[in-house]
């Protein structure tokens, strides 16, 4: 955890010193505030060849006046699983949000494929996934009819889809014509990951998949992950525990850590 | 064009010139209120129907107009955030809705006073005073809706959007409103009836309008400057300034 | 590159649908703003009196409140739901346009709220002892204005559905923005039980329905994402 001494005195530049804990290879900043102001053209801050599939620049989020993370630049590029790390309340599910485009920051931008997200919004939604703390799971309907309204929602094709398949691999056998409101929430969590099975989108955003998901769900889950980025997605998740079958060197990790004021 | 007004787009060069401007402003203020209040109360000539009670048009008349000025004023502001993405504007479209509503009830209590005794009722549904009273209703929502959400930036963006639903509505309201009153002629008495105003009483209602329109402007700066700072909180230059204020604060008391 | 084109109408009923299928499994949320409904206009005999000369000189403005509060009451359901179990994000997330989502969801609000108002108006009519030749435009300004209810206050609930104590505040956003359609609906009422032709006033509800019904969904739009923010 880092101290931030300057915030108490206010003679100080905000951003004098590295105010985040940033442990990951492609999480850089800039170190002079002038600097940013006179870059204003969203150019790929980091010197990486590849176009990256996800980038932001300068994202500074402030929540209920408190710093949460202050010029952070990101990169995620096809094949990348990135793990958010932090305590509670550090800013993981703001994170997640901005890049999502649900949210704002207070500063910076998010670039899909090296456009800003609100240019391009048709075609960054067509290729972005993500499941938040809310499963967005109407207890009116059955399993089946909100997996298919969510999937037809997002695009797929009614008929190539067999919704049946799709809620074993979860393991909701059985319930295809429950109602949603009779379902446990671990189950509820499971009809919206349902969703990634079907998934064409290359980014998947994903905060807390593994919450009331069992270990067998959790190991299937870290599965459909590597299939995803072997064919050329990206995943960007927060969780509690560590991705059991990655290699920690495959996984890169941005962390986030309290701010003091 | 652009260009030009690109440095006051920066919270700290608007904070430092707008209290620049507090000094003038309210000296202009001052002045053309004065003026204007003793010419109006003292030298204008009464009118000849209704004596001196119908000196309170010097307060009703510009606050009617200023009410409604400052809520389209309000709405340019919202239009300039949503499209130009400029988050000043949204401080300065918070800073107005108060005084707006604050003159909104001036003109509806003035209006109301001037009425007991022409029509010797407090309250006539009056075209007039009934659109002032859903004037009042929107700045009201526009108020609440600013203070029920924490953040500063969202209410700014939530506030915008309702005020410019509201400038839409106000003429659609107000022609209805004009309408119905038209309708149900049995009450209504025509209050200014586009009285020729005489020189000797134009003079002073332009100085009076004038003196209000300035203090308007004064009052928003003030309220401007201070939702800057709110806005601002966690910026250096913020932070200095309290700094220095403390500092001046800790000097004075010893 | 993954296919998303759904053509606008395939959208528009997909979404339709969904919220009609779920109005329907809960039924509570047809039937309380319509009983609602009933009860508020049979308060006004007992507070004012039984005499029918009187009754029918104010009916209709008393059932045209009355559907507005009704309508109030039930606006909530526009989007809370959808907000507070995730779903909206998920829409706001997709590829379709905001407008036609937004736009089938409003339409839905009026099949499940304004209708049925409509289908209960001339009983309550009949209480009131409205003017038989009015019924013919209480039908028709309900029909026309309705679906401006649902639209404009589509707007104050998509402000305020991020707010935990919304309720009161979106009958102050709300209200104010009624008030032509009130005017106008219960002046063409009136004109038709004096036998004079009402189309003028029919015009204008007409064109309050057409404007809003263009601009209200980006209103909706825009404030859904500042409410989810």
């Amino acid at each position: 955890m880092i101290l931030r001494k300057e915030l108490h005195d206010p003679n100080q530049k905000l951003t004098d010193k590295h105010p985040l804990d940033l442990t990951t290879y492609n999480v850089n900043r800039h170190l002079d505030r002038k600097n940013r102001e006179i870059a204003t053209l969203p150019v790929n801050p980091t010197t990486n060849q590849a176009k990256p599939l996800l980038s932001a620049a300068n994202l500074t989020c402030i929540r209920e006046e408190r710093l949460l993370f202050d010029q952070l630049n990101i990169e995620i590029n096809a094949g990348d699983i990135v793990q958010v790390e932090g305590p509670n309340g550090s800013g993981k599910t703001s994170l997640l949000r901005i890049l999502a485009g649900l949210s704002q920051p207070f500063e910076g931008d998010v670039f899909f494929n090296n456009h800003a997200i609100n240019t391009c919004k048709e075609e960054f939604h067509q290729d972005l996934l993500y499941l938040g703390h809310l499963p967005g799971v109407k207890g009116e309907m059955s399993a089946q009819e909100n997996l298919s309204f969510n999937l037809a929602l997002h695009g797929a094709n009614d008929k190539e889809v067999n919704t049946e398949a799709i809620l074993a691999e979860v393991n909701l056998t059985g319930f295809e014509d429950s109602l949603a409101s009779h379902l446990s929430a671990g189950q509820h969590r499971r009809i919206s990951l349902a969703r990634l099975y079907q998934s064409k989108a290359r980014i998947w955003i994903l905060d807390e998949p593994f919450t009331a998901i069992d270990k067998q769900g959790v190991q299937a889950l870290e599965q459909l992950f590597k299939v995803h980025i072997a064919q050329g997605g990206c995943v960007i998740l927060t969780t509690h525990q560590d991705l059991l079958t990655f290699a920690p060197q495959q996984v890169k990790k941005i962390t986030l850590d309290y701010v003091f004021e | 064009m652009w260009k030009w007004l690109h440095p006051y787009a920066n919270p700290e060069v608007s904070y430092h010139f707008t209290g620049k401007l507090i000094p003038w402003l309210s000296a202009l203020t001052a002045l053309f209120l004065s003026i204007g209040i003793t010419w109006a109360l003292a030298f204008a000539p009464a009118d000849y129907q209704q004596g001196d009670s119908f000196r309170i048009f010097y307060l009703h008349v510009p606050a009617a107009s200023l009410s409604m000025g400052i809520y389209v004023g309000m709405a340019i502001a919202a239009f300039t955030s949503m499209v130009w993405q400029f988050k000043l504007a949204d401080a300065s479209a918070a800073a107005m809705a108060p005084v707006g509503a604050t003159f909104t009830a001036i003109a509806l209590i003035t209006g109301a006073a001037w009425g007991k005794p022409m029509w010797g009722t407090w309250w006539i549904w009056d075209a007039r005073l009934t659109s002032e009273l859903i004037l009042l209703f929107l700045y009201l929502g526009v108020i609440a809706l600013h203070n029920a959400f924490e953040d500063k930036n969202l209410a700014g963006k939530a506030a915008g959007i309702l005020t410019l639903v509201g400038v839409i509505n106000i003429p659609i309201i107000k022609y209805s409103v004009e309408w119905w009153n038209t309708l149900h002629q049995g009450s209504t008495v025509s209050k200014l009836g586009k009285p020729s105003m005489s020189i000797d009483m134009l003079w002073p209602f332009l100085f009076c309008f004038l003196g209000f329109a300035l203090l308007v402007a004064t009052i928003i700066c003030i309220r401007f400057r201070s939702e800057i700072l709110a806005r601002n909180s966690i910026r250096p230059w913020v932070r200095a300034l309290v700094a220095e204020h403390l500092l001046q604060e800790k000097n004075n008391a010893v | 590159m993954p296919s998303a084109n759904l053509s606008y109408r395939a959208v528009f009923a997909l979404v339709l649908k969904r919220d009609l299928t779920i109005a329907l499994r809960h039924k509570d949320d047809i039937i309380n703003p319509l009983l609602f409904f009933v009860i508020v206009v049979t308060l006004f005999p007992l507070g004012i009196g039984p005499e029918a000369q009187t009754l029918s000189r104010i009916a209709p403005g008393i059932i045209w409140v009355a559907a507005l509060l009704a309508t109030l009451l039930s606006l909530d359901r526009l989007f809370k739901s959808d907000h507070n179990d995730g779903s909206l994000e998920q829409m706001l997330l997709s590829p379709q346009p905001i407008f036609i989502l937004v736009l089938a969801k409003i339409v839905a609000h009026w099949l499940i709220t304004g209708l049925p108002l409509i289908l209960v108006a001339p009983l309550l009519a009949v209480l009131l002892h409205l003017n038989e030749q009015s019924y013919g435009a209480l039908m028709l300004t309900l029909l026309l204005g309705t679906p401006i209810l649902s639209l404009l206050g589509a707007i104050g609930v998509a402000l305020t559905v991020g707010i935990k104590k919304g309720g009161v505040l979106l009958s102050l956003l709300v209200l104010p923005l009624y008030i032509p359609v009130l005017i106008f609906a219960t002046s063409a009422i009136d004109t038709a039980a004096l036998g004079l032709p009402y189309s003028g006033q029919l015009a204008i509800i007409a064109a309050l329905f057409f404007g809003s019904l263009t601009l209200a969904p980006f209103a909706v739009g825009a404030a859904l994402k500042v409410s989810t923010n």
